[in-house]
């Protein structure tokens, strides 16, 4: 599965480096060159997804074994040989997808694509803003399929310095507050993640593959084997102090992303400010990190944590659901109600994890990808009417079903799979969740269910509000949706579609996968249970 | 005894070479009157040829002049460090408008350029206190004069007179601390302040009161909270180039002589057996480590917080060095040499990207004539390449990867997490967060803020955008790859005497 001797993953990932160099070398007043080498290049980074797509065996389970792994790329990058008092430094170039990171990849790869089409019309340095895009896609591409520790960091780190470029120079009025903000709280998030890698490191050995001694390492699967933690290490054994507090500061780094109540207040601000286009890719994926963070990481690396805190994540779940579809109901600003109604939906995410159940897990992955995509949607239709009317107060519409009758139907889809409607994907992935998290915190789940209610109520109020009633003689003459935004809805309304009529495509993929992560956290959450007490 | 002195002769090469360099600068000066611009050439070459004799050390380890000065991997390391640096700064002063518009005063700039190097390579390798503060003297006296080497503007003479006056001071504690260290033990080798420690006990609050006062010298030095005021003055007052080399070559030789001299005089070379993996135990019970954290503490903390509210680049830069020194100290606090290791390979990163950033306000302050934070609003869209190498430097500085700053960081929080001081290690990454904060306000001036006035391109010569790629091109390699740095740093902790 190579091509010119470079693996698959290696091309979807740096494949965006090379458009970046591309786009720098031309011209910045030919914007037609430039958006469509960007055009190009993310979908030849779709095709790439799509290759991976057709080519993953569904029956592997991937998680802590490298044998489950797919497409695996593993090269030396840095070693650095011993001396008595340091061991050996050895970090590889480590990349390999499983049923949990595939939906991601397919997920980064099209929202990147939607994203260079919603930005088809950029006025100010526009040379500068694909470069940026580009560096960015690469950032999120290296997070969902890199296996090494001290890798995923990188790329973790990477993507910060171009969103911040993005929302700061190419966003609204407030943009340098938004993007500062951002900045700040998701660096904040990261050296707390970065201490805990660093603990995790001087935990755990595995032998070297040419000589067999002992050796750190920042290899992902090898930190989820306990057998590899060195007794006396920092982070050996289960349930003690330094592990709960190893987890609660990864899970800090990854609830900012997230974002988890109470980390969540950058989210309204970046994402109003934002331009579209950044917008949907701070929804569409960004925010699926924080969650992809737990699951690959915080979850089979401190089972036991997970496990002893999963009725808190349940909590923070109901919190983020409830409250966020409350923040959602308040706001009269399009683009910060459907901010805010990210955060409840990531909720959805949050609680289906914290079932720690087959249907839970599954829902929450299945939501991960429904939310990028009806997220991704939501963002385009409020970026089409802010394009045209360039306001966004909800108040200041009504009616615009007759003048804009093409857009109204589309959206009528982007709302309808938002607030759960049987039939369109956000149903199948919010019933998983809900129905197996009400196995685990019932109680919970129960309170938890109001978020539904509260959606349906602030979806058909902003669909009543501004689709329908008596129309506004003064947005009378605003033109329906264009070919140009129908190219970047189209394909997300027909995946949504297609996802709640036939679920299996997207779920037979991760199946096997969350199966054994279940299984395998459990295994990790038994031998808590075994200890005495 | 005449053979001895020969041998030690050998290997003072490199420091023979600078007091060779020093005469003939200051003769050449004289002679070559009509023709100033000879003179830094030939301090150029020598300095350069100094640390090429510097690097031909590598690998020896033993000490001169009747145990005065030693040359082992640890001071060559330093040597290495301080010369390279002296390189740069001769290369960043051909371009400097201060220094080229002083034309009769090269000779004086460029010989004591020298002399405050060879004062810097003495401090490297000196394991005895008079030495010690004979060295930090030679170096002080030749940086008070170019602190104030723009005498025309009245900043640069304050940074001179506030630069002596704190200078005075600080020495002068330090030798008084030197005095009671030397009624305490009889010695003033730290070798024999070993021996005498492990012998026999001392009055322990004396003890204390000897090595607070040391540290105020050490402190000052190397721009540590509370001995820090004339930091920011004198980096701001004086010229770009001297400051630039103040920032890294002198904090160095600073930390050379700090970690040596609490290394070897507390150091149980009992225990040393006992503890593997580079671990040293300590005389006396006497625990200076916790002193050293609480002043890693406190100096990273207020120059992160002091930097946030500084309008002019240079003062930003210093309160930004003194958080970098917070941070480096963090690397002496855990006692082993993974720690010591972490501290080099700081000190490696941050020549380059300290510099860098430094080099960055020096062009720009010739183009535009200020180095006020708000010069550099639209300087993105007027000068993109030197502001993406700002942005580089400056993100390495906060540490974020893939910069070779990021790496700086993950050794001094891993050799931390290793010896399990986690509360140090979390101070530290919380204050990284809040450096960020000042580093974007310069990115967001560039970059987010149109340009005030004239919107003129700003373009450089091609010799100018070379240098930059100079440091520009490390700090962004050795983030991706760093075996290099990290290895040269694992030989290089090696001290004359520890095993």
């Amino acid at each position: 599965m190579n091509f010119l001797g470079i693996g698959t993953l290696s091309w979807i990932t740096f494949l965006p480096i090379l458009g970046m160099i591309a786009v720098l070398l031309l011209p910045k007043e030919n914007r037609n060159a430039i958006r469509w080498t960007a055009l190009a290049i993310t979908f030849l980074q779709l095709v790439a997804a799509a290759f991976i797509f057709f080519n993953f065996n569904r029956g592997l389970a991937g998680i802590n074994t490298v044998e489950g792994m797919q497409f695996v790329e593993k090269v030396s990058w840095i070693n650095i040989k011993g001396v008595p008092w340091f061991g050996k430094i050895y970090v590889e170039y480590f990349l390999g997808v499983d049923g949990l990171s595939v939906p991601m990849v397919l997920l980064t790869a099209l929202i990147s694509f939607v994203a260079v089409i919603a930005s088809w019309n950029i006025e100010k340095a526009f040379k500068g803003y694909m470069v940026m895009l580009l560096l960015l896609d690469t950032g999120m591409m290296g997070v969902f399929v890199s296996l090494d520790f001290f890798l995923f960091y990188v790329f973790w780190e990477v993507m910060l310095l171009p969103m911040y470029f993005l929302i700061g120079i190419w966003g609204g009025p407030r943009r340098e507050y938004a993007a500062i903000k951002f900045f700040l709280y998701t660096l904040l998030g990261s050296v707390l993640m970065l201490l805990a890698i660093i603990a995790l490191y001087f935990s755990v050995t595995i032998p070297d593959p040419t000589t067999g001694e002992k050796i750190y390492t920042f290899n992902m699967l090898a930190m989820m084997n306990p057998a590899n933690f060195e007794p006396g290490s920092l982070l050996a054994g289960t349930s003690t102090y330094w592990r709960y507090l190893a987890y609660i500061a990864l899970f800090i780094g990854f609830a900012i992303k997230v974002p988890v109540f109470p980390f969540h207040t950058w989210l309204p601000d970046a994402h109003v400010e934002a331009p579209t286009a950044i917008s949907v890719i701070l929804a569409g994926v960004l925010l699926k990190m924080g969650t992809y963070g737990l699951l690959r990481i915080g979850y089979p690396m401190f089972p036991d944590a997970a496990n002893h805190y999963s009725w808190a994540l349940a909590v923070l779940a109901f919190i983020n659901i409830v409250y966020g579809a409350l923040c959602a109901m308040a706001q009269k600003d399009f683009k910060k109600l459907i901010a805010y109604s990210s955060v409840s939906h990531m909720g959805v995410v949050l609680l289906g994890m914290s079932a720690m159940n087959t249907q839970g897990m599954l829902g929450a992955v299945f939501q991960m990808f429904n939310h990028g995509t009806i997220t991704a949607m939501l963002f385009l239709i409020v970026g089409v009417i802010y394009d045209r009317a360039h306001t966004r107060d909800l108040d200041a519409f009504g009616g615009l079903a007759i003048t804009m009758p093409k857009y109204t139907g589309i959206m009528t889809v982007a709302f309808f799979a938002a607030l759960g409607l049987p039939g369109l994907s956000g149903f199948i992935s919010e019933a998983f969740s809900f129905l197996g998290a009400f196995q685990t915190h019932r109680y919970i789940t129960i309170a938890s269910t109001l978020g539904i209610v509260l959606t349906a109520a602030y979806m058909l109020w902003t669909l009543q509000r501004v689709f329908l009633g008596q129309p506004n003689e003064k947005w009378a003459g605003l033109p329906d949706i264009n070919g140009r935004e129908l190219a970047a809805l189209v394909p997300l309304a027909i995946i949504t579609l297609w996802l709640g009529v036939y679920p299996s495509t997207m779920l037979d993929i991760m199946t096997t996968s969350v199966n054994h992560l279940v299984e395998f956290v459990k295994q990790g959450g038994a031998a808590v249970a075994m200890l005495p007490k | 005894m005449v053979e001895q002195t020969l041998h030690s002769l050998s290997q003072f090469l490199p420091e023979t070479t600078l007091t060779i360099t020093f005469c003939i600068s200051i003769l050449a000066g004289l002679i070559l009157r009509n023709k100033p611009k000879v003179i830094p050439v030939i301090s150029f070459a020598g300095i350069l040829l100094a640390t090429v004799f510097a690097v031909r050390q590598m690998g020896s380890s033993q000490a001169v002049f009747s145990g005065m000065i030693v040359v082992d991997p640890f001071a060559v390391f330093f040597k290495l460090l301080v010369g390279s640096t002296a390189v740069i700064i001769f290369l960043f002063s051909i371009y400097s408008q201060e220094v080229q518009s002083t034309l009769k005063r090269l000779v004086e700039y460029s010989s004591l350029l020298v002399a405050m190097t060879l004062g810097m390579f003495l401090m490297a390798g000196a394991v005895n206190l008079l030495m010690m503060v004979l060295a930090i003297e030679l170096t002080s006296l030749s940086s008070y004069i170019l602190a104030g080497y723009t005498k025309e503007a009245p900043d640069s003479s304050e940074a001179s007179l506030k630069y002596i006056i704190y200078g005075a001071l600080s020495t002068g504690l330090m030798l008084y601390g030197i005095s009671i260290l030397f009624g305490l033990t009889g010695a003033t080798d730290v070798y024999a302040i070993n021996r005498s420690l492990a012998a026999t006990s001392v009055n322990s609050v004396a003890l204390l009161i000897a090595v607070l006062l040391i540290i105020a010298g050490f402190g000052y030095k190397i721009s540590a909270v509370p001995f820090h005021f004339w930091t920011p003055d004198v980096y701001e007052g004086a010229p770009i180039t001297i400051t630039a080399f103040l920032s890294v070559a002198s904090k160095a030789a600073g930390f050379a002589m700090l970690i040596r001299f609490f290394k070897i005089s507390f150091i149980d070379f009992n225990l040393l057996a006992a503890h593997a993996g580079g671990v040293w135990g300590l005389l006396q019970g006497f625990e200076w480590n916790k002193i050293l954290a609480i002043l890693s503490v406190l100096t990273m903390t207020l120059g992160n917080l002091v930097a946030v509210w500084q309008n002019n680049l240079k003062r930003l830069l210093a309160y930004s060095s003194i958080a970098h020194a917070g941070y480096m100290l963090m690397g002496v606090v855990v006692l082993n040499d993974k720690g010591l290791a972490a501290v080099l390979v700081y000190f490696m990163v941050y020549l380059f990207m300290n510099l860098g950033a430094f080099y960055v306000v020096m062009l720009v302050a010739n183009k535009v004539g200020s180095e006020d934070i708000d010069s550099y609003k639209g300087l993105g869209y007027r000068s993109p390449f030197i502001s993406v190498a700002m942005v580089v430097f400056f993100i390495s500085l906060a540490g974020l990867p893939p910069t070779a700053g990021f790496i700086g960081k993950l050794f001094l929080f891993a050799a931390l997490l290793d010896a399990r001081w986690v509360w140090l290690a979390v101070v530290g990454a919380l204050n990284s967060v809040v450096s960020l904060y000042y580093y974007v306000r310069v990115v967001r001036n560039m970059f987010l803020r149109d340009p005030e006035g004239s919107t003129e391109p700003i373009r450089f010569s091609f010799p100018q955008m070379a240098i930059l790629l100079l440091l520009l091109v490390p700090t962004l390699l050795f983030g991706l790859f760093y075996s290099p740095i990290v290895e040269l740093a694992n030989a290089s902790v090696l001290m004359f005497g520890v095993r």
